[in-house]
């Protein structure tokens, strides 16, 4: 390397990537929210201590979750293109990518969420019972509103999980940060554009967190613990 | 009105099976505070959760105001719930919501439109005291407010019988009274019947007219306070009552000689007041007070005394005062009778 890229070129690199990176994330945490909190309160409901018992369901449930968790996310990336293909027309670029991080991120936040409902008190959960609540009633106005924060925070846990995703979607398909650390950075020899690029992954992953804790401080109203 | 009629469950657990409820029947009257005592393990909880329909029972039957609530299911039950307002067993109050927003969760399940709520939340609130505490979060309440508000909560849907498990378990004495002031007012400005569970004696003492007591899943004793206090033998009797049998009065080498020792139960105003001075001046005996003291049950003033009588009238004398409704048990003169 003789000359390093000017800073005005790294900037004109990482700018479109960040954004790209940003809408990938988000885009599928949206995803993965929207059809990882109804499995998630599904897979609550048919568990032992949920208010509808149903011990196979909830095995079977529990098993496509757990699997689809654990293939790796580059297996899962080229295992997916051809369903990529089909939904997006193509398989490469930061909006195709969107398929197999959503895949990966349903699962993901229903586990999540499965977790943080259990942990509702179940004398919380009773009482609802008592007052004849029905059990969409329940649902709504006791374990997910009383989980709030912990899903919050859940949806921080995916957020983050996701940016590494979306960096490794990025290398193979194409697209965000992780393109521009890999394919402009490192395969070109661009020290500067690497670590631009890979500082940037994270602020914004550090960015999200922030975001996260703020908002779930905001809609938390249990006491916190002031002196530890 | 509710009634429990023949109520048994049976839990099975790696091969033995452990019969929580034995054919347990009750029967609480309108209007009327029904305490629901024994030791931990002798099926109060289970009672408890069976009549707040969270378990079915495997026989029996639940009846509010005559309609059998045990066979319910769905739409049907959750109505029925309605009906039986219920004070769980620990914090129950949602930790996410207010006060006010807590109380007003039964009426949000009954479909109550939200103007009409909001004054019946405020009613309620001012019911147990906690007008000023509508917008705090349970957090910052303490365990008597948030049981309190937990009492407004059951309240809310205009239940007929209010169902408490436990309610004063893990309070202090001053806070278990504001809590039973609270269940008294339900009572009294309601006219809601009140089944308590509980293992507190005091909940008893304080606020209840019936009391079933429970033991390894049977009711042992069912009925009112103040006449199971009288009767000989009676559990009640003997845990509400002062102790007549303190030692330092019976020493055998305190010189006193008695014709006869009995143990006298008084129930009532006039009776506690007047009846052993009078049984005393009227038959010329000499009435000393071996043991016993006086106690309250609710608003009425109870003693338990150890007497002594000394005098040729004092079989007359103890005649005249069960004649006038004392109850009279006449115990051995000496002192190895003392414990009988």
């Amino acid at each position: 390397m003789s000359d390093v890229t000017p800073w005005s070129e790294v900037l004109e690199l990482v700018r479109p990537a960040t954004v790209e990176t940003i809408y990938m994330v988000l885009m599928s945490t949206l995803v993965g929210v929207v059809g990882g909190l109804p499995l998630g309160v599904w897979l609550h409901m048919t568990s032992p201590v949920g208010l509808t018992p149903k011990p196979l369901l909830h095995r079977v449930l529990g098993a496509i979750v757990d699997v689809t968790r654990s293939i790796p996310f580059v297996v899962l990336l080229v295992v997916v293109g051809s369903l990529t293909r089909l939904l997006m027309g193509q398989a490469f670029g930061s909006s195709a990518a969107i398929v197999p991080l959503a895949i990966a991120a349903v699962p993901f936040f229903a586990r999540l969420t499965s977790n943080a409902l259990r942990e509702v008190d179940s004398a919380i959960v009773e009482a609802a019972v008592t007052t004849g609540a029905s059990k969409f009633r329940i649902v709504w106005t006791v374990l997910l509103s009383e989980a709030r924060a912990a899903l919050v925070g859940a949806v921080g846990v995916t957020m983050l999980a996701l940016i590494g995703y979306a960096a490794m979607a990025g290398a193979i398909a194409g697209g965000g940060l992780g393109a521009t650390a890999i394919l402009d950075g490192y395969n070109a020899y661009d020290d500067r554009v690497l670590y631009v690029s890979v500082v940037l992954l994270g602020v914004l992953a550090w960015g999200m967190q922030l975001l996260t804790d703020w908002v779930t401080k905001l809609v938390d109203r249990r006491r916190a613990v002031t002196n530890v | 009105m509710i009634t429990v009629e023949n109520l048994t469950k049976t839990f099975t657990q790696s091969n033995t099976s452990v019969a929580a409820l034995d054919d347990v029947s009750l029967e609480v009257p309108d209007g009327s505070v029904c305490g629901v005592v024994g030791t931990s393990g002798a099926g109060k909880s289970t009672l408890a959760r069976c009549i707040a329909l969270l378990e079915k029972p495997d026989t029996g039957a639940i009846r509010v105001d005559g309609t059998d609530l045990v066979s319910l299911e769905g739409s049907k039950l959750r109505a029925a719930r309605r009906r039986i307002g219920v004070v769980p067993q620990g914090d129950s109050l949602l930790r996410q919501r207010t006060a006010a927003g807590n109380v007003a969760l039964p009426l949000e399940s009954a479909k109550v439109p939200a103007a009409q709520r909001r004054s019946r939340v405020a009613e309620l609130l001012d019911l147990v005291g906690l007008s000023d505490k509508a917008s705090v979060y349970p957090d910052h309440l303490s365990g008597g407010q948030r049981q309190r508000v937990a009492v407004a909560r059951a309240l809310a849907a205009k239940p007929s019988v209010l169902l408490a498990d436990e309610p004063t378990s893990a309070l202090d004495p001053a806070t278990t009274d504001s809590v039973l002031t609270v269940l008294e007012r339900a009572r009294s400005e309601l006219g809601v019947t009140v089944l308590v569970v509980t293992h507190d004696m005091a909940v008893v003492r304080r606020i209840a007219d019936d009391v079933a007591v429970l033991e390894q899943g049977r009711v042992v004793e069912h009925g009112k306070v103040l006449d199971l206090v009288s009767e000989p033998g009676s559990r009640i009797g003997s845990t509400l009552l002062p102790e007549t049998d303190q030692a330092s009065v019976l020493r055998p080498d305190s010189g006193q000689q008695h014709d006869v020792v009995a143990e006298v139960v008084l129930v009532g105003f006039a009776a506690v007041g007047a009846l052993l001075p009078e049984a005393s001046s009227r038959f010329g005996v000499e009435l000393s007070i071996l043991g016993g003291g006086l106690t309250r049950l609710g608003d009425t003033p109870v003693a338990k005394f150890r007497v002594g009588l000394s005098g040729e009238r004092s079989e007359s004398a103890l005649k005249w005062m069960i004649e006038r409704d004392a109850h009279v048990r006449r115990a051995p003169v000496s002192v190895d009778g003392v414990a009988a």
